[in-house]
């Protein structure tokens, strides 16, 4: 069996972290009554590396029930945290902690037999998980160079009350652009309309119309911690979102799809790496309707905009790629089948339009009886790349809060400047591809032999 | 004389146990000792207590489906696979044909070598090495590559067929196209025939003449066992002088692939129908004859919508197109009749000039093969191999498709990665090319 890593910098990166680990737990727990798997759980967990430059998050985990699950080896935190500031997290304690940082990632590898991937969760918004996040990715390039790094970020919404988040989430895109080898970008808006939408579902009232107990992606119960936290529901998802990736690497399949294949598969150009998740289904409802009718919805929900973890519109975009896992009891003749219903409505690059990469899981998350996770690769991206470069440019005009990234040591003007150069060209790629969307592009001409 | 397979990636590995299965199972039915033993001995040595184990290899990069393959064989009881026969990995070879070429292959190919030989060693003589994998992912494609290189030099005189599974159209793999096109072109330059299935033909099989409801990979490769058993197991030829063959893969190789540009072959067989419409059906050599040569010339590989309208050109009308309901030129022909009555089937419509290019003679082009024995529980079944321009539209939709890809440079970095260059894309892409460009012109 091939292990992962996972890496969760910051605060926001460690609650998520946490919440992965807590349904890990759950989900292994609920599969291990049938007695499989049960070294996959120890050596699970030893593979994880939690840093925080405050303690109060990790704190919480060493006292909560997971402190059995990890030891002091795989913790790193300082106190003072990094204030927001992007450079503080990179740059100061970036170097401050590099040898202990290596020290803690090479344990965690070599407790691996077959090491697949990296992967790292973090917030683009703050100082930690933003700059001491993107440090740690680019030491896992130059220390490990051949194991795959993905990234699940966290974006701030544009009411977000860290003022400085456009600074730092530009600074900490370029870093994603150049060393991630996929990203997962996540808007907390996003998370926070899903949850209105279940909340809203649960307490509808309607007759039939009831959800299942415990079965929606935003419920942690049946974990090991107890009564729920405050953005709990929203972390319940990104975590779910990590446990349908990797549930390839840890349960049995027909079609099994390795991380390894997703980067493969997904990314045609190496910049042009970010993914956009969506999770289906959101909940299940209490009572068992026709089964396939629920199972081609599901397909179908996969593309809605409602169900993207970012504010996109795929539908309406143009795919380079797309990536489908399915989780319980379905068959490949189903994925055919909603394939090439769906097709014809998603348009694709020119070069690609087959460019699906499926995969077949055979055990479900707890509560559902199937699931489905796709992976976009889909110039929709690109507007939630240009508001951030705005919010960016209407802070940087005024030079608002500059100075406090510049009076950091090894932090210099250039740095912002380089960084809205790579996110600048990086949506120009994304506006090229759009441009060719809807027309219709010619063969290349083939290569002709002499007779 | 014996064959030794080796099996590839995940679906080398399936295809080879439905085909082992099958192999067994045909051999031992009924009272029919020569052919039994000549079977057996073709594909399967006898240990000191009478069990039957597969003279095979088994590689992968992740181990399992080879662990699946070697545990189904053993409570299957008939037979079974070498202890120490196979050899795997954690990793998987991430669906990139460079990975398995370049890394994967060479840091195992002393293991894999040492196994081949070993099997081989274990024949009294060798018939030849067969190698059966698929194109679209990345261990059989780019290590079954590699390990073909390798068997090409070590055994430079002997046969090597190599047998490919190729990928549904709509695809699984995004990056199918890339790893067919390298495979293709590499194993061209490798292998002395190549035999093809591909899973969209053999799905329609399932589906129409089977009426498989929900078609699993498992009935799809019973089917490809069905076909490639057909051919492999013992019968009478020209040169064999009124003894099974002992010499399979040489003659089928000099019937079918007697010039280098010319290597693709593909299979018809019938009848195929699912297990419980056999016992109520008669068939007639001349009925099955007939289907099949107008299956032939019409290019249609099952026999359901066969197009009947569809003749032999007259001389002058030769036309060399891609496009339209063309007629279907064969360079060469196996036939290979399996059952009752066989010596009495009457062959001449395969020998018709007409059906064939006009620069080899119709007694060269055509071949004969006949068994008695009823093979698979068909009472009469007869399977035609072609080297023929029957692969030539599936071939080129592939190329088309990987060569728009490339058109844009997509992926192409995730090869460069791991050693092949932008070179060597364009070194197969020619090749392959060429080989489009022989077929076509074939009349």
């Amino acid at each position: 069996m091939t292990q992962s890593v996972v890496v969760q910098v910051g605060q926001c990166g460690n609650q998520v972290g946490c919440r992965f680990w807590d349904l890990a737990l759950r989900e292994h727990a609920h599969v291990n009554k049938k007695g499989l798997y049960d070294e996959a759980l120890s050596s699970f967990f030893r593979n994880a590396v939690l840093v925080d430059m405050e303690e109060g998050v990790v704190n919480e985990i060493l006292q909560g029930p997971l402190r059995e699950v990890f030891d002091s080896t795989q913790l790193l935190t300082d106190v003072s945290g990094s204030g927001n500031n992007w450079a503080v997290g990179h740059m100061t304690y970036g170097s401050a902690y590099r040898e202990q940082i290596v020290d803690k990632l090479r344990k965690a590898v070599e407790h691996c037999d077959c090491l697949q991937c990296f992967f790292l969760i973090h917030s683009m918004g703050g100082g930690t998980g933003s700059g001491l996040g993107t440090r740690v990715l680019s030491l896992l390039e130059e220390e490990f160079p051949e194991v795959c790094r993905i990234v699940t970020s966290i974006y701030p919404s544009a009411e977000d009350d860290v003022i400085t988040s456009p600074y730092n989430s530009v600074l900490a895109m370029r870093e994603l652009t150049e060393h991630a080898d996929c990203v997962l970008p996540i808007e907390n808006q996003s998370l926070v309309d899903i949850v209105d939408k279940i909340k809203r579902m649960s307490h509808s009232g309607k007759p039939g119309l009831v959800i299942k107990r415990d079965s929606t992606i935003i419920s942690g119960q049946g974990g090991l911690s107890g009564a729920e936290k405050p953005f709990d529901a929203m972390n319940n998802i990104v975590a779910n979102l990590l446990l349908n990736i990797t549930s390839s690497a840890r349960f049995e399949g027909s079609l099994n799809m390795d991380l390894n294949e997703i980067a493969m598969n997904l990314v045609p150009f190496p910049r042009l790496h970010y993914l956009v998740p969506s999770l289906t289904p959101l909940y299940t409802l209490a009572d068992v309707s026709v089964p396939t009718r629920r199972l081609d919805q599901m397909f179908s929900d996969a593309f809605s905009k409602d169900h993207q973890l970012i504010r996109a519109d795929p539908k309406h975009s143009l795919y380079l790629a797309c990536a489908l896992m399915v989780r319980g009891n379905a068959q490949v003749s189903d994925l055919r089948r909603n394939i090439e219903r769906l097709k014809p409505s998603l348009p694709f690059v020119s070069w690609n339009q087959e460019g699906w990469k499926t995969g077949l899981c055979s055990v479900p998350p707890v509560g559902h009886s199937h699931s489905l996770l796709a992976l976009a690769n889909n110039t929709c991206v690109k507007p939630t790349f240009m508001e951030l470069r705005d919010r960016f440019t209407k802070l940087y005009r005024k030079k608002a809060h500059l100075h406090h990234y510049l009076q950091v040591e090894g932090m210099e003007q250039s740095f912002f400047s380089e960084a809205t150069n790579s996110l600048s060209s990086l949506i120009e790629e994304y506006h090229h591809l759009d441009a060719t969307k809807g027309r219709l592009m010619p063969d290349a001409p083939r290569l002709s032999i002499a007779r | 004389m014996s064959i030794v397979t080796v099996q590839l990636g995940q679906c080398g590995n399936q295809v080879g146990h439905e085909l082992f299965d099958l192999l067994c199972s045909d051999a031992q039915q009924g009272q029919r000792k020569l052919y039994s033993t000549a079977s057996c001995e073709r594909f399967f040595h006898q240990t000191a207590h009478g069990e039957l184990v597969a003279r095979a290899v088994l590689v992968d990069m992740e181990p399992k489906v080879i662990n699946q393959s070697i545990s189904r064989a053993v409570k299957g009881g008939r037979w079974r696979y070498g202890e120490s026969s196979h050899f795997s990995q954690k990793q998987g070879s991430g669906n990139n044909w460079a990975n398995g070429y370049c890394v994967h292959g060479p840091r195992h190919r002393d293991v894999v070598e040492e196994l081949v030989r070993r099997e081989v060693e274990r024949c009294d003589r060798l018939a030849g090495l067969m190698a059966m994998m698929s194109v679209a992912g990345g261990t059989g494609s780019g290590v079954g590559t590699y390990v073909t290189q390798c068997l090409r030099d070590i055994y430079p005189k002997s046969f090597i067929l190599n047998h490919l599974t190729w990928p549904y159209g709509t695809g699984e793999v995004i990056v199918q196209n890339y790893n067919s096109v390298l495979t293709l072109a590499h194993l061209y330059q490798l292998s002395d025939a190549i035999l093809v299935h591909e899973n969209d033909t053999v799905h329609r099989i399932c589906s129409q003449l089977l009426n498989i409801k929900h078609i699993s990979f498992s009935d799809v490769n019973r089917v490809i066992a069905h076909q490639l058993g057909s051919i492999m197991q013992p019968a009478l030829t020209a040169d064999s002088h009124g003894v099974y063959s002992r010499n399979p893969l040489g003659e089928l190789v000099s019937a079918l692939t007697c010039h280098p540009e010319y290597k693709l072959l593909s299979v018809c067989t019938i009848p195929q129908m699912s297990s419980s419409s056999i016992a109520y059906s008669a068939f007639s050599w001349p009925g099955l004859l007939k289907h099949l040569r107008q299956m032939l010339i019409s290019n249609t590989k099952m026999e359901e919508g066969i197009d009947w309208q569809v003749r032999p050109p007259a001389g002058s009308e030769r036309t060399r197109s891609l496009t339209g309901p063309s007629f279907n030129t064969s360079l060469a022909n196996l036939l290979i009749l399996r059952g009752k009555d066989v010596y009495s089937a009457e062959t001449g419509g395969f020998e018709d000039p007409a059906l064939y290019t006009s620069w080899l003679p119709s007694e060269e082009a055509f071949n004969l093969w006949k068994s008695p024995v009823p093979f698979n529980k068909y009472e009469k079944s007869a399977t035609l191999v072609s080297n023929s321009q029957a692969l030539l539209r599936p071939l080129d939709n592939m190329v088309g498709k990987a060569w728009n890809m490339f058109a844009s440079r997509a992926y192409i970095h995730q090869y460069i990665k791991f050693g092949i260059s932008e070179e060597d894309f364009l070194d197969s892409f020619t090749s392959l090319e060429q080989v489009i460009s022989s077929y076509s012109q074939l009349c």
